[in-house]
């Protein structure tokens, strides 16, 4: 009989049901696992840190003052905190985020903040490999929760859907959609639209590192003020369809606009990591263009501030110029 | 142009930057005239909003004239002097079609940080951190300002000076606002925690409103006796047990409203307990001091109203819910809907009911706006309003 793998091998351990085998919450059960294990490791570590700090200081060889345990407590009050939050979320990919900086926070402390005896330094520098080397953990555990927004098909295409609010009654919301040149004004990755009539169109959008992707795509069905599903025609580079549908919100909160999109990532998974990488989340890029849309619907155009002047972008939101006007 | 530009924990500088552009149809540009610091400001300043980059121009309290209008503007035209609320709306969306200014769906355009960090987001806000937008702020010699079809207020009344009408942007209707959601009754009893100028617009609000008495409390005897003046009761935290003597005050009941015009950075009677959440907070273990807060809610009568206009940012722990939850307390907050207010409170000023320059301590050139910042993060000189001009 095989030995069971350790538990943090079985954490980490990739299973082969992974394509297509979401949990209901989308997230993939591997993720799931090595996320959980390390809420309950936050909570195992951090209650001794609380309420035992001069055990925990002597035993990783910090000089056992009233000043390292009121900090060795702070640690454990973070720790804590982390675990349950990510314990308690669906998906957990911010409290993860949290425990990153927790991480190097911890780490910063151990070097700096306690400075050991000479005899205490191998306990702190062992300390300090286990601080790191979960630090590792937590950045493999985010990047693996936070980028499993969106779902794969099961002939590796990406399937996503996402809605917004907006409002303004569903024949007028449906009527600008309707045009499909409209689409740029608000679709960032989008260059053009041109309608070619009898419910054709052809499509120019940007692609990474500056190239272009064109494509002629055509409306499968139309429903004047509930639904408009699309998809390119034969022979597309990247082949892609989509529907969207208005219903009206309850009360007077205007029309739900939901949105599904498919498409078949040029260079497979593979490619699809790869813009990943890059900030090209694709469930985010399509709730930008939401974000933008309603934008577009209720004031008028895409709004722009100092710190994004080309407008909503999550991608931007993370490398914002300072809020001075633009020279 | 010159503007105040935040360069870091306790740092700020006037440095000189380009002037700004229209970037969207409905903005408009303003040559500032008279600009304040807010006690908002302070929290920046102390590094306790995240989302601040070296280089952002601060400033969400401003006032003066159109120079500049975008092609879709038609109420207002260059020469028109005017006066900016804080929060940045659209008039379009759900919430600003129903007087939530504050929480324009549509005026962030970093809603994502916003998400992260406290499930939606709420409006831009001029001046105030990326999460909020990113927008440079006003305490500068000229400011874009998005949607100033919906926003600015115009003073054609010459009579009026900038120092009468510039705290329409923020603090007044704050102190308004802070008052008016306690839905104060004949009779009633309102404490107002924090005599900044927030805490002393909530007490002549609180007297506007109806209020039969208003308690302050701070520890500046400057500041108490300001809100004296206006006819409060004060209650200095440093002397009294607070809790204590509002029960005294008000035969064992506590008071029927309680305003925190405090915020995240409250300082507390007894230094260990202060250096204790001044540690947690420094390590971020909470994000918050939330002393007044705390005691807000439990002195709060049976049943009352706790109306939160301090600014909070994060989490805190010791939350009394368990007072609040049992004692049937409301909690009423947000940042001001300045918009819904301007037009009233303009017409209580010019009825006279009301004449908000009484805060004013100091007035100091664009140019010294790091003095201001000083000044008035220290208490120094007496100083409770600083108001700058380009
Ligand atoms: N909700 C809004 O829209 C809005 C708008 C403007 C300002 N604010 C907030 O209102 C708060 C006050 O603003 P301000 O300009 O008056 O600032 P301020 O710093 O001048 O005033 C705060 C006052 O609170 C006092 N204080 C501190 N700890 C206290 C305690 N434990 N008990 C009683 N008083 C205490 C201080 O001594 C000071 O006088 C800030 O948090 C600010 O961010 C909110
Ligand atoms: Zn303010
Ligand atoms: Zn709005």
């Amino acid at each position: 009989m095989r030995n069971p793998p350790p538990p943090l091998e079985r954490l980490l351990s990739r299973t082969t049901e992974r394509r297509g085998s979401n949990t209901a919450s989308g997230r993939r059960p591997n993720e799931d696992r090595l996320a959980k294990g390390l809420g309950w490791f936050s909570l195992g570590l951090g209650l001794p840190q609380v309420l035992l700090p001069s055990r925990v200081n002597r035993l990783i060889g910090i000089e056992d003052n009233s000043r390292n345990r009121a900090i060795m407590r702070a640690v454990g009050l973070r720790e804590l905190g982390g675990g349950a939050g990510i314990l308690d979320r669906p998906r957990p990919g911010g409290f993860l985020f949290a425990r990153i900086a927790g991480d190097l926070m911890d780490l910063v402390l151990l070097r700096a903040a306690f400075r050991p005896s000479r005899k205490g330094r191998r306990r702190v520098a062992a300390a300090t490999a286990a601080v790191a080397g979960v630090a590792v953990l937590d950045i493999v555990a985010s990047a693996r929760t936070s980028r499993s927004s969106g779902s794969t098909t099961a002939d590796g295409g990406i399937r996503v859907r996402t809605a917004v609010t907006v409002n303004r009654p569903p024949d007028e919301v449906y009527g600008y959609w309707h045009d499909f040149e409209n689409l740029p004004n608000f679709m960032a990755h989008l260059e053009s639209v041109e309608v070619t009539g009898d419910g054709r169109s052809h499509w120019t959008a940007k692609a990474p590192a500056g190239t272009k992707v064109e494509w002629d795509a055509e409306i499968v069905e139309d429903i004047p003020d509930e639904l408009i599903a699309w998809r390119s025609a034969e022979g597309a580079h990247v082949p892609n369809s989509g529907c969207v549908r208005f219903t009206s919100a309850p009360g007077d909160a205007g029309t739900e606009v939901t949105v599904e999109l498919e498409y078949q990532p040029p260079g497979g998974a593979m490619g699809a990591a790869f813009s990943r990488l890059f900030g090209e989340e694709p469930l985010q890029q399509i709730k930008d263009d939401l974000r933008r849309f309603k934008q577009v619907i209720e004031t008028g155009e895409v709004v722009r501030s100092d710190g994004t002047p080309e407008g909503t972008r999550t991608q931007r939101q993370f490398h914002q110029d300072e809020a001075q006007p633009v020279g | 142009m010159k503007a105040t530009c935040w360069m870091g924990v306790h740092r700020v500088e006037v440095r000189d930057v380009p002037e700004p552009k229209i970037l969207n149809s409905r903005d408009a540009i303003v040559r500032v005239t008279a600009t304040a610091i807010c006690g908002s400001d302070l929290h920046l300043f102390d590094g306790y909003v995240p989302t601040m980059e070296k280089g952002d121009i601060l400033g969400h309290e401003f006032m003066g004239e159109v120079v500049e209008v975008g092609t879709a503007i038609t109420n207002l035209s260059v020469g028109d002097r005017v006066v900016v609320p804080f929060p940045i709306a659209c008039g379009g969306c759900h919430p600003c079609k129903r007087g939530l200014f504050s929480l324009c769906e549509n005026s962030n355009p970093n809603a994502g940080l916003a998400e992260k960090a406290w499930g939606s987001s709420p409006a831009g806000i001029f001046g105030y951190s990326h999460m909020l937008g990113g927008y440079a702020g006003g305490q500068s010699e000229y400011v874009r300002v998005p949607f100033a079809d919906v926003g600015p207020i115009k003073i054609e009344d010459d009579s009026l000076t900038d120092e009468q009408v510039l705290f329409l942007s923020d603090i007044l209707p704050t102190g308004y606002m802070g008052a008016e959601v306690c839905d104060i009754q004949p009779g009633d009893t309102v404490a107002v925690w924090g005599a900044g100028p927030v805490g002393q617009f909530a007490v002549a609000s609180a007297y506007l409103l109806g209020a039969e008495r208003v308690i302050a409390i701070d520890r500046f005897p400057y500041r108490l006796e300001m809100a004296g003046d206006t006819g409060a009761e004060t209650l200095n935290y440093e002397e009294v047990d607070v809790r204590d003597a509002l029960r005294d005050l008000t035969a064992g009941r506590g008071p029927d409203a309680c305003i925190d015009a405090v915020g995240m950075e409250a300082h507390h009677g007894s230094g260990p307990i202060n250096a204790y959440d001044k540690l947690k907070q420094g390590v971020r273990a909470e994000t918050e001091r939330p002393h007044a807060l705390r005691q807000a809610i439990t002195s709060c009568r049976n049943g009352g109203t706790v109306s939160i206009m301090g600014v909070y940012g994060g989490v805190v722990d010791k939350f009394p819910i368990g007072s609040l939850m049992n004692r049937s307390i409301t909690v009423k907050t947000g940042q001001c809907h300045v918009q819904r207010y301007m037009r009233p409170l303009l017409e209580r000023i010019q009825d006279g009911d009301i004449d908000p320059s009484f805060v004013i301590t100091h007035r100091m050139s664009l140019s010294d706006a790091a003095l201001g910042y000083e000044m008035f993060k220290k208490k120094q000189d007496d100083c409770m309003k600083v108001v700058l001009t380009p």
